[in-house]
């Protein structure tokens, strides 16, 4: 049996706004999904709810994983089960090695069982370092890479680029990228892109949040949602995105009776 | 055993087998110690964040307890016959003395040969009077420890109580071009219940040479309470380079109280690791003279609290001469209820044109109940120089947090990768492989409790 996210009716709060009003999504294993939304509308804030960040209140409704109630689990639990967030904005943590983060990470999410804070096995570091360069040979990193602290001072491609060989390294089952795509030229959205599409197979289903399509023309999903004001209001083939592209969001504002918040639209380069 | 309660009894009594010089110096500290009252917050700016009552309270409860100066016990023939401690690999150098007894001192033939000397300070007493009497409490840490400007005159109470009462510590002297590479190690311990420590270090380098100290302060077990009270004299001669790293691993229950102070000559390095894990209550100054054209100090400090503990640090930059460096970073992480404060101040005499100083105290809190005040200062008298200084203190990062334990790691093994990330900046500076480990295992057993 694939494993499957389903999302119910969720609503999500920030601060004492309710920012995800209700809503349903289903991302099953080999699957690929897009959410699109104009920025404001909550994408962002979907993404931390499912993977469970303390500022983000689920006020109601389930997300359910492979069978388990996700809601109930610390964000690492979730991580082990098999669910990944490759962040919008990724946390820089100085003094902590790409390297000796990643081997903690893998170690884990591998760990046969979820013995809570007891102490982690590693893995061994020839296994790892093998793994780790071969993955970064793939993506086209350095291999100085790894000695870098996490995500300090790095470029927003090369941000980017790191959270997609983490999604490499770990191997979840479902993965959901916000806006792995914005901030970066077009060179470094094809380098994205094709990586994130060599790892799309039966093993992944992901959930694409994005703004803009450009990504897409390398990952073309099955599935397109588009998201206005904390709700779904269309679903649909790729074809939705090529409307989007056509005409904007206005049309479907209108359609919907949704106002514009007011939100300063990001640059594309 | 006899108990000690700092009389004018007991300075002559330590001083009996002395030379009258020593004598003298114990009896003018004791004047002194006696005429001071114990530190108070109001009236004593550098003691303004270190809680007056309780150092009172603990030394008018402990002072008639504190045990071990071991004037009985004193015996330089333990020493002599080597009372061989197997824990301690001799390399280059060691020196092993507990609860203020030399028990062990090795120093390689090699090293011998070079006339480098090493020695319990009791033992060098005899052996060189004459150099202990010209370096002891007279160039660094001194009765009235002034600031070479005149500016700011403080007598401190814990310094003049070391003149008067100090027992054990030792001296290394290095002659001129002798270059050491491989570290000395040096282990003062406390061991009995209410036993104390007043040892005094003395650090003196010639010219062109090089060493590598690397002391440990420890306490034999976990529960016995203790107090040192002790003080550090660094002289780097001439184009001198010194390192000296001291691990501070008191248990909880020991009263530290330490007068730190280096003199760095034209053209001197000194490297200055200060890691600091253990005791109830520590007070520390620390202070380097860059008193020679292009002397450079560089200053690390870690620092990691539990439980209850207190960590006063006062440090001071001095630099009297042109185209001197100091550079200084101390990192502290704090957990439970303790508390640390640090104040730095960098003095720029009027002299010293070109002068490049920098400092920074970060401090990283693992709980709503520990408290950090930090306050960096600066004081310039000269026109062309460079100084920079900052501090913080904040929470650990909930976003870090949660990036982490996003990838499947748990909230301890996500707390020690930051910590461990935070302390980055300080480590990658030791240059020593095995003293980096030695404090990495501090900081994981103080993550673990
Ligand atoms: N951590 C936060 N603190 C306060 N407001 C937030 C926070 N995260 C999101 N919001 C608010 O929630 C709304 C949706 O934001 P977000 O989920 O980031 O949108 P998107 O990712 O679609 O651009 C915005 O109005 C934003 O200001
Ligand atoms: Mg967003």
């Amino acid at each position: 049996m694939s494993n499957a996210l389903i999302i119910k009716d969720l609503h999500i709060s920030v601060q004492g706004n309710e920012i995800i009003k209700g809503l349903d999504i289903t991302v099953k294993q080999g699957e690929v999904h897009a959410l699109m939304g104009p920025n404001g509308s909550g994408k962002s804030t979907l993404a931390y709810g499912l993977m469970g960040h303390p500022s983000y209140e689920i006020d109601s409704g389930e997300v359910i994983f492979n069978g388990v109630d996700v809601l109930e689990l610390e964000p690492n639990e979730r991580a082990k089960l098999g669910l990944f967030l490759a962040f919008q904005y990724p946390t820089a943590i100085p003094g902590v090695s790409m390297a000796n983060f990643l081997r903690s990470a893998v170690s884990a999410v591998r760990a046969k069982e979820t013995n809570g804070s007891e102490n982690i096995e590693l893995i061994p570091m020839r296994e790892f370092r093998v793994e780790l360069r071969e993955k970064m040979a793939q993506l086209d990193m350095d291999e100085a890479f790894a000695r870098r602290y996490l995500n300090d001072g790095f470029s927003g491609g090369e941000k980017k680029r790191a959270e997609i060989l983490q999604l490499a390294m770990l191997e979840p089952k479902i993965a959901v990228l916000d806006e792995t795509d914005s901030g970066l030229d077009i060179d470094a959205v094809r380098i994205v892109g094709e990586s994130v599409s060599s790892l799309v197979g039966p093993e992944l289903g992901v959930l694409i949040i994005t703004h803009y399509p450009r990504l897409l023309d390398y990952i073309r999903p099955q599935f397109v949602h588009i998201l206005l004001d904390g709700r779904i209001v269309e679903s649909g083939g790729y074809e939705l995105t090529q409307l989007l592209e056509a005409e904007g969001y206005d049309p479907i504002r209108e359609k919907h009776g949704i106002e514009e918040t007011g939100q300063v639209e990001e640059t594309v380069q | 055993m006899q108990t000690s309660d700092f009389s004018k009894d007991f300075v002559e009594k330590i001083a009996r087998d002395e030379p009258q010089w020593m004598r003298d110096r114990r009896l003018e500290a004791y004047s002194l110690y006696e005429s001071l009252p114990m530190p108070h917050t109001t009236e004593d700016d550098t003691w303004r964040r270190t809680v007056d009552m309780r150092t009172q309270d603990y030394w008018r409860r402990t002072r008639r307890h504190l045990r071990g100066f071991a004037v009985e016990n004193y015996h330089p023939a333990a020493e002599a016959n080597g009372s061989t401690s197997t824990e301690v690999a001799d390399g280059t150098g060691v020196l092993v003395q507990v609860d203020g007894n030399p028990q062990h001192t090795y120093l390689s033939p090699e090293l011998q040969k070079k006339s480098v000397y090493f020695a319990a300070l009791h033992t060098a007493l005899k052996e060189r009077g004459d150099l202990i009497r010209d370096y002891f409490m007279t160039k660094a840490v001194t009765l009235e420890t002034t600031l070479k400007s005149g500016n700011i005159a403080t007598h401190n109470t814990f310094d003049a109580l070391h003149g008067a009462f100090w027992q054990g510590g030792y001296v290394l002297h290095v002659p001129k071009g002798v270059r050491i590479e491989e570290p000395l190690r040096v282990y003062i311990k406390l061991s009995k219940d209410q036993h104390a420590d007043l040892s005094h270090v003395l650090l003196i380098a010639e010219e062109d040479s090089q060493i590598v100290i690397i002391e440990d302060n420890a306490s034999a077990n976990q529960d016995t309470g203790g107090f040192h009270c002790g003080a550090v004299e660094i002289f780097a001669g001439q184009n001198a380079n010194v390192t000296y790293v001291q691990v501070q691993h008191w248990n909880r229950q020991v009263w530290n109280f330490a007068s730190q102070r280096a003199v760095i000559s034209k053209d001197a390095q000194l490297c200055w690791v200060t890691a600091t894990f253990g005791a109830r209550l520590s007070k520390l100054n620390q202070a380097v003279v860059l008193e020679g054209n292009g002397a450079h100090a560089q200053l690390l400090g870690l620092a990691f609290t539990d439980a209850r503990q207190h960590l006063d640090v006062s440090t001071a930059q001095e630099h009297l001469s042109p185209h001197t460096t100091s550079d200084l970073l101390y990192r502290n992480v704090l957990k439970d209820r303790s508390q640390t404060a640090w104040g730095g101040n960098i003095y720029v005499y009027p002299d010293a044109n070109y002068t490049d100083a920098y400092q920074k105290n970060d401090n990283l809190l693992l709980s709503e109940r520990a408290h950090a005040d930090t306050l960096p200062g600066l004081e310039i008298e000269a026109h062309e120089v460079r100084c920079t200084h900052g501090a913080t203190a904040g929470q650990i990062d909930a976003d870090q947090v949660f990036y982490l334990m996003s990838r499947g790691i748990p909230y301890d093994l996500a707390e020690k990768l930051i910590v461990d990330g935070f302390f980055e900046p300080v480590m990658e500076r030791i240059p020593m492989d095995a003293v980096r480990q030695e404090m990495q295992e501090f900081v994981s057993s103080k993550l673990e409790t």
